[in-house]
């Protein structure tokens, strides 16, 4: 299963994890397995079917928007982060 | 300076308003959106004018009330306050009539405008109690936040791309900071601090603390207002690397016309500048396009400006087409061909950000896009010690003589030749 990284201040609609782990075989699947049991947290990442504007999700070291979006192939040793986009600068 | 009653309400979402206590966090956790400070501008308006502004000293905290924090400020209290320089001569190379140079490349302490941001974020990590303070940096950020955290007595954990110019990575490390470079460019970066900041509970002033540390940039809009005599400029140009301090001047100017410090209604047009090894923002302005397209590998010797996904490319997008500004973007020659007319024309010695404003307001100028008639203020954001690597072979070494008058008469005899025989070129 892949690992997701949930970040810190979102935790409380994670059951209190920094991690979480999910099936899926894209980026789409995984979140989408990730919200069966955590619902409230897939709210707060899409708005409607899309991700909302200031999130970013990454395989391993990569954007997703660099590779397939939600379409971004997962493999069961990947990492997919979830990382707020208003940092830096 | 007396301030009378609380002036910061607290933190709010651009998105969907959810307000959210003074504490150190950058976005909301309802949908992610980027925080903003709330200030009662009432009580602000108590103490804020443009006597008592005039009456305290020269340094960026005479706009105390505007900056969001809760005491009196205990880091960069000698930050800011950059000369506006009028720039006739440049404005005659240029074919423009009334120019200015804000010129941050001599900011107190660290040369760049990153000790404004610095300044109001380490002074707010210390009233929220935090010892460590970091940074994700393309290198100005770098040096500001170990300086003023060596001043403060604070620890600092530094993060940059691998591949930075000496003088910005020496730059950080002389203060003692902890400088870790990372393998990758500056989004990879940023994405590691902030998962850093929030696991260990660290302060870094432009992750969780960066609601905080952005209003800072608003002092160079401030002072840029007052030095005009309280007018806001028609043109301002500005780099953008991540699009905050576009946002944060033009927030100034309205601040300003909002508490009656200048007459409004502001008209200024804000002009973005990008190098076009790395444009996120210009492109997303000249294709008219409604979401940034992030540069994977950004290529430029404006290291500075080089974010490939910058956080506020949405909102300083927006601001450039609501004002009826634009963006223009340019090559590395065009960058060191204005650093050198900077340099020769006003001698300020701008880093390589500098000669991407340069050149971009010459493009915009020729375009028609930037009215010649009106007012134009440039901002230089670095200093040129820091980025040396991007000049060497593009400036011409030094001729070497012996000590001796006959070899300085030969030399400056044939030079005096060339001059004239130029001279003659020229006039025919």
């Amino acid at each position: 299963m892949a690992k997701v990284r949930i970040p810190t201040p979102l935790r409380p609609h994670a059951g209190g994890h920094d991690t979480v782990e999910a099936t899926g075989a894209t980026v789409g699947e995984v979140l989408g397995h990730v919200g069966q049991s955590y619902p409230a947290l897939l709210e707060r990442i899409f708005d409607g079917g899309e991700l909302r504007r200031f999130v970013n999700i990454y395989v391993n070291d990569e954007d997703i928007r660099y590779l397939e979006d939600l379409s971004t192939p997962v493999a069961p040793s990947d990492e997919v982060s979830i990382i707020p986009a208003v940092a830096g600068g | 300076m007396p301030v009378s009653g609380e002036l910061v309400g607290g933190l709010k979402c651009r998105l969907c308003g959810k307000l959210y206590p003074k504490e150190a966090i950058n976005f909301c956790t309802d949908d992610f959106g980027p925080l903003e400070v709330v200030y009662h501008y009432e009580a602000v308006a108590e103490t804020l004018s443009r006597r008592s502004i005039e009456s305290r000293p020269r340094n960026m905290w005479r706009y105390r009330e505007l900056l969001p924090i809760d005491n009196a400020p205990t880091v960069g209290l000698h930050v800011g306050c950059t000369p506006l320089i009028r720039a006739d001569r440049l404005a005659k190379a240029l074919g423009i009539s009334e120019l200015y140079i804000k010129n941050d490349a001599v900011n107190h302490p660290s040369l760049s405008f990153k000790d404004r941001v610095v300044a109001v974020a380490l002074s707010k990590a210390v009233e929220l109690g935090f010892q460590t303070v970091g940074c994700a940096s393309t290198g100005n950020l770098a040096g500001s936040v170990a300086a003023n955290a060596a001043a403060a007595g604070l620890d600092a954990y530094v993060l940059i791309p691998d591949g930075l110019e000496q003088g910005k990575v020496l730059g950080a490390m002389i203060y003692g900071a902890r400088v870790i470079a990372v393998a990758g460019n500056y989004d990879h970066v940023n994405r590691l601090c902030s998962q850093i900041a929030f696991k260990f509970g660290w302060g870094f002033v432009n992750v969780n603390l960066r609601p905080f540390y952005a209003e800072g940039s608003k002092t160079m809009g401030f002072e840029i207002a007052e030095d005009l005599g309280w007018r806001a400029p028609d043109h301002v140009v500005v780099p953008m690397a991540g699009g905050s301090l576009i946002g944060k001047l033009h927030k100034a100017f309205k601040e300003f016309e909002k508490l009656g410090l200048i007459d409004g209604p502001v008209k200024t047009k804000m002009f973005g500048a990008q190098a076009t090894g790395c444009n996120p923002i210009s492109n997303t302005v000249k294709t008219d396009a409604l979401k940034i397209r992030p540069v994977r590998n950004p290529n430029t010797i404006a290291k500075s400006l080089a974010i490939g996904d910058p956080a506020d490319g949405y909102f300083a997008s927006q601001l450039i087409r609501d004002t009826g500004g634009w963006s223009e973007d340019v090559d590395d020659e065009a960058i060191v061909d204005a650093m050198k007319l900077l340099a020769e024309t006003e001698g300020i010695w701008a880093e390589t950000a500098g000669g991407v404003t340069l050149a971009v307001a010459q493009k915009l100028i020729e375009q028609g896009k930037i009215d010649r008639d009106g007012s134009t203020v440039l901002c230089i954001t670095g200093n040129g010690l820091k980025t040396q690597e991007a000049l060497i072979g593009k400036i011409a070494q030094p001729v070497v003589i012996k000590p001796s008058l006959a070899e300085f008469e030969a030399l400056i005899g044939s030079h005096e030749l060339t001059r004239q025989a130029e001279l003659a070129v020229t006039s025919r």
